[in-house]
């Protein structure tokens, strides 16, 4: 990979399909049998599918939504007790059926696959070089160890990683998540295969990083000619990457065509939610986010009819009749069809066989959406987000409620069993200054290791810093009595990512909720009222009080988690990555709470994520961390029409965006490499290794990024500063 | 799983909606209690262990033989209705003296399970909990503790001790037994601090020692049951080893544990002198199984068969 800018545009679709398809997977069933009298779990119910050769099939849907199961029942990769049905053929062959050993002779040849995690997916006690070798030499003997490992070599370097000959010796320890993946994609396609499926391969790394590898996605499909089955939940790496999309909802398809089809004439309720959920980049006017209601069902009880009913805004009577099939755009029968026919014959027509590339979707209402031309806009309520009044005072008139100058936080590496020597120092936080007004958002963004979260935790610690000072509603964190910092603790509250691990498994709900108003001596006679009444602030029945963590979903226990901290009546809110382990449709509902309870309780948030489409939704500013200092800072505005750092322009133009035309005719910087270790940043400007713009400066101009690092300077323009000698202002998104 | 679960949640939350304002929502721990009464296993593990110390306490009082009194016209002889449970060589009342045993068996094992187990939690969770000095300095004594010989220790010890009862002694065989529970609890707390309700817990300001004893050793308390229910009968059988070697609780005294060593000799010939006295240990050791198994579950608001 060089770091050169390469566009998304594909090659032209129509000599690409071929119509020799490759992969056949026909009415695809996967039922797990439930134990002990549990109701089966029926994960998959009828996958249809052809995939032409050289053709990139996207499956897209929520979590449980059987897109993995179905692709790994193709791969008979599933446990033995799944009970599978259908057919998948691939070049004819069928392949549900066959013996593990016979299996084992199409699985890496013919059919290959890239998982989700590339930190578990490579053995750690072989190199790298071993493994991959392997990978050539199972399918053929003949092939001498030698030879399989200048192969080996010749695919480390296919896949981008500099010194291949070298790496081979590596374990896979010493490899970053995103050159794992590389190998990963390079042992995939070491026998040429004809298909290669790929479970959601950019989910587990951060955005830079995801260019880069479906940029090598792209390349491998050149080379190998091999079509591609593309999982994932993202819908804006969908848009840009594949032909056709096949939208999964509770183990079913609902909704398949090509991607501008699909994006631009989406014809079922459930496609047109997710896409009216995701915030989007490329969007300046902030209007509410469009959730769906409700949760997806459970797979183990299911209810009679269209999975979907229960949260579609536009559900009828006949839609709990029967399950509607996948048919093209029209050829749904009518409600008056449906009631005469009744539910049994309704659901019995017509099979859905997938074959051509035409528009089909599961639901009966299609050709009247289809005629009426209807959009998310039109069929979803747009919830009622209340404007905040006192926010639209100028910054400045508004008090500093969290102020952090000059924060570092190093840790020293140390060697040695007994006597601990300091050999080293990892700069995680490294001279960071911003601050927070009065029901303000401050986004702060950057990618995994850059120390976002080193940050939170020390300004939420109130210890005394190292160097610099941490200044909370007027008061400075080193410098508290102890009674003071408890007194402090009620002003600032935290929510973190993980919605499991952020709540104790072992309380219930109520004393959950009940614990910072005990803690800071809440009268006993309110507590009661207290909790039920945050709870229904964040929009959960008081009712559940006396449940578990574990009987709620990912979106309901970060709501309890919001409660928890807005139990005390905080000013600031800290935020790690609130939404990022939730799905779309859900998030969206979590992050229109969170604008509403900053409208009506005043809050000052300090939001913490990776995913720039969110911060650019719900932040007032912004500030982009970059290996422990903050490289560009700014109102949203600025920062995401004209940024001005390289970097930030990298992390921009690297998210897709869910508009195929757009990310089509977008153009990706691609930065080369990895982040550099903290324990060791490059001389000068940090970003310099990485950073395009130092490579195409004149070498008279490189000494200065070489020898000196830049200091954050405010750029002409209202409140927008960055961290580069050379900034300039370029619109990317 | 977790979506089903919420379904369950959904359904059944609907039933009793109306009124439930003015209800209390019951605390953590009674509902853990509630929770444990339900189980069957539990109550059938209380009722036993409950008739067991009615057995030990009120049996020596309604048989017709005193503890220490011999029948010197039966040695040796089976079960009959003048003996119930036989004779043993010295012409003792088997059901008298197995039931005096039980007695001090009883709380010899219960009793040393359940401070052995609750200090090694306190000791190990702090140690976890507050790296650096205190960590040192605890593991430091678990380590010494470790090392020291206990037996060769008690041996010393027990001379000057013999005098001042069983409390003692009990005490004894705990300090000689939470060790190598300690430093699990240890590598567990380290890993457990580290989860986010505890960071949670810590920026809303809960002191520390709060924070252990609410989250951190709630969250182990598979592990200490599991523990404590182990620890119920190896405590048993120490004390045995140690009666053995002429420590501890010395004729004419007995526990569970100096009769089967007695029995054991003898078990195929005079099988009364051993089936029974095994037997009651047997039955203690399940007892204490079944609440603690029933204690794990209702603490644990995942486990499989609180659900079922």
């Amino acid at each position: 990979m060089n770091n050169t800018e390469t566009t998304t545009a594909p090659d032209p679709a129509p000599t690409r399909s071929g119509d020799v398809p490759v992969l056949e997977v026909d009415n695809l069933h996967v039922t797990f049998p439930g134990v002990n009298k549990a109701p089966d779990i029926k994960a998959v119910r009828g996958v249809s599918y052809r995939l032409n050769r050289g053709e990139i099939l996207g499956i897209v849907g929520e979590s449980g939504s059987g897109k993995s199961v179905s692709s790994l029942a193709a791969m008979g990769l599933l446990p033995e007790y799944a009970e599978v049905t259908g057919s998948v053929r691939l070049k004819g062959q069928e392949l549900l059926g066959l013996d593990d050993q016979r299996l084992a002779k199409v699985r890496g040849k013919v059919i290959s696959m890239v998982f989700q995690d590339p930190l578990s997916a490579l053995t750690p006690v072989y190199t790298v070089g071993d493994q991959l070798a392997e990978a050539v030499r199972v399918h053929d003997s003949t092939v001498s160890k030698q030879q399989a490992l200048t192969r080996a070599a010749e695919l480390l370097a296919l896949v981008g990683i500099p010194n291949a000959a070298q790496r081979l010796k590596a374990f896979p320890h010493e490899f970053s998540g995103g050159m794992r993946q590389r190998v990963m994609i390079a042992m995939a396609m070491a026998n040429d295969p004809d298909v290669i499926i790929c479970d959601e391969p950019t989910t587990a790394l951060d955005v830079t990083i995801q260019a880069q590898v479906l940029e090598l996605l792209k390349t491998a499909q050149r080379e190998t000619g091999a079509a591609i089955v593309m999982i994932t939940h993202d819908l804006g790496v969908v848009a840009g990457f594949v032909d056709r999309v096949l939208v999964m909802y509770a183990g079913r398809p609902v909704e398949m065509g090509t991607v501008d089809e699909v994006y631009y004439r989406t014809r079922m309720p459930y496609t047109m939610g997710l896409l009216g959920a995701i915030p989007r980049l490329d969007l300046e006017e902030k209007t509410p986010l469009v959730p769906i209601k409700g949760n997806p069902p459970s797979l183990a009880a299911l209810p009679p009819g269209c999975p979907f009913a229960p949260r579609c805004p536009i559900a009828l009577p006949q839609c709990s009749a029967g399950e509607p099939q996948l048919l093209t755009i029209g050829a749904q029968p009518s409600t008056a069809e449906i009631d005469a026919v009744g539910q049994s014959q309704a659901a019995a027509s017509e099979p859905a066989r997938s074959s051509t590339v035409e528009h089909r979707s599961a639901c009966i209402r299609s050709g009247e959406i289809d005629t009426e031309n209807w959009t998310a806009a039109d069929i979803y309520p747009l919830p009622e987000i209340p404007a905040d009044a006192v926010a639209r005072l100028p910054r400045a008139d508004r008090p500093v409620v969290l102020e952090v100058d000059d924060l570092i936080k190093h840790h020293p590496l140390l060697k040695g069993a007994l006597f601990k020597r300091r050999v080293g120092t990892v700069y995680a936080v490294d001279g960071i200054s911003f601050d927070i007004r009065e029901r303000e958002t401050l986004g702060l963004v950057g990618e995994s290791g850059c120390g976002k979260s080193t940050t939170l935790m020390e300004i939420l610690s109130l210890d005394r810093p190292a160097r610099g000072k941490v200044v909370v509603l007027g008061k400075e964190s080193g410098r508290l009595s102890r009674r003071e910092r408890f007194k402090i603790r009620r002003d600032m509250q935290v929510v973190f990512q993980d919605p499991m691990s952020s709540l104790d498994p072992r309380m219930p709900v109520f004393e959950i909720i009940a614990e910072p108003l005990r803690t800071h001596s809440y009268p006993r006679s309110r507590l009661n009222a207290r909790v039920r009444e945050l709870l229904a602030l964040v929009g959960l029945d008081p009712a559940h009080a006396s449940r578990y963590p574990a009987e709620f979903s990912g979106g309901q226990r970060q709501r309890i988690g919001i409660a928890r901290a807005l139990a005390l009546e905080p000013k600031v809110l800290v935020l790690d990555e609130p939404v990022s382990a939730l799905d779309v449709s859900i998030q969206a509902g979590v992050v229109n709470l969170l604008e509403e309870l900053q409208a009506r309780l005043g809050l000052a948030y300090l939001f913490v994520a990776h995913d720039l489409s969110v911060i650019r939704h719900l932040a007032d500013r912004v500030a982009v961390m970059y290996l422990g200092k903050i490289v560009e800072i700014g109102d949203v505005h600025s920062i995401y029409t004209e940024p001005a750092h390289p970097y930030t322009q990298a992390l921009l133009s690297a998210i897709p965006i869910p508009d195929p035309e757009k990310e089509r005719s977008r153009t990706h910087i691609v930065l080369e490499g990895d982040l550099p270790s903290p324990a060791n940043p490059p001389s000068g400007c940090s970003f310099r290794t990485r950073c395009p713009k130092f490579q195409a400066l004149p070498e008279s101009d490189r000494r200065r990024c070489l020898s000196e690092e830049p200091a954050i300077r405010p750029l002409t323009g209202d409140d927008h500063a960055t961290a580069c000698h050379y900034a300039q202002k370029r619109v990317v998104v | 799983m977790s979506m089903s679960a919420e379904r369950v949640a959904l359904e059944t939350s609907t039933g009793h909606e109306g009124g439930s304002d003015e209800t209390r929502v019951p605390g953590r721990w009674s509902g853990v209690l509630s929770q444990m009464l339900r189980t069957r296993r539990v109550v059938v593990g209380l009722v036993i262990l409950a008739l067991m110390a009615a057995a030990a306490w009120l049996g020596p009082l309604i048989s017709p033989w005193e503890f220490g009194e011999r029948d010197f016209s039966s040695f040796l002889k089976p079960p009959s209705p003048e003996h119930w449970l036989g004779t043993d060589n010295t012409g003792r009342d088997i059901f008298t003296i197995t039931m005096s045993g039980l007695q001090k068996s009883l709380i010899i094992g219960l009793l040393v399970a359940v401070i052995t187990t609750t200090f090694a939690a306190v000791v190990g969770a702090f140690a976890g909990y507050f790296t650096g000095v205190s960590d040192r300095a605890l593991m430091w004594i678990t380590d010494l503790a470790l090392v020291l010989p206990s037996f060769l220790i008690l041996a010393i010890l027990s001379p000057v001790l013999r005098t001042s009862g069983w409390l003692v002694f009990v005490l004894l065989l705990a300090a000689f037994g939470w060790m190598v529970t300690a430093k699990m609890i240890r590598g567990m707390t380290i890993s457990l601090k580290e989860r986010e309700y505890v960071h949670a817990a810590r920026f809303m300001g809960v002191p520390a020692w709060k924070i252990i004893f609410r989250h951190i050793i709630p969250n182990m308390s598979s592990l200490l049951i599991v523990d404590a229910t182990i620890n119920v009968s190896s405590a048993i059988i120490a004390e045995t080893a140690l009666s053995y070697f002429g420590f501890g609780v010395q004729p004419p005294d007995v526990t569970l544990g100096s009769l089967i060593a007695v029995g054991a000799r003898q078990a195929v010939t005079h099988p009364w002198t051993f089936v029974f006295c095994t037997g009651l240990l047997v039955l203690l050791v399940l007892a204490v199984n079944m609440i603690g198994d029933g204690l794990r579950d209702a603490l644990d608001p995942q486990s499989k068969s609180r659900r079922a």
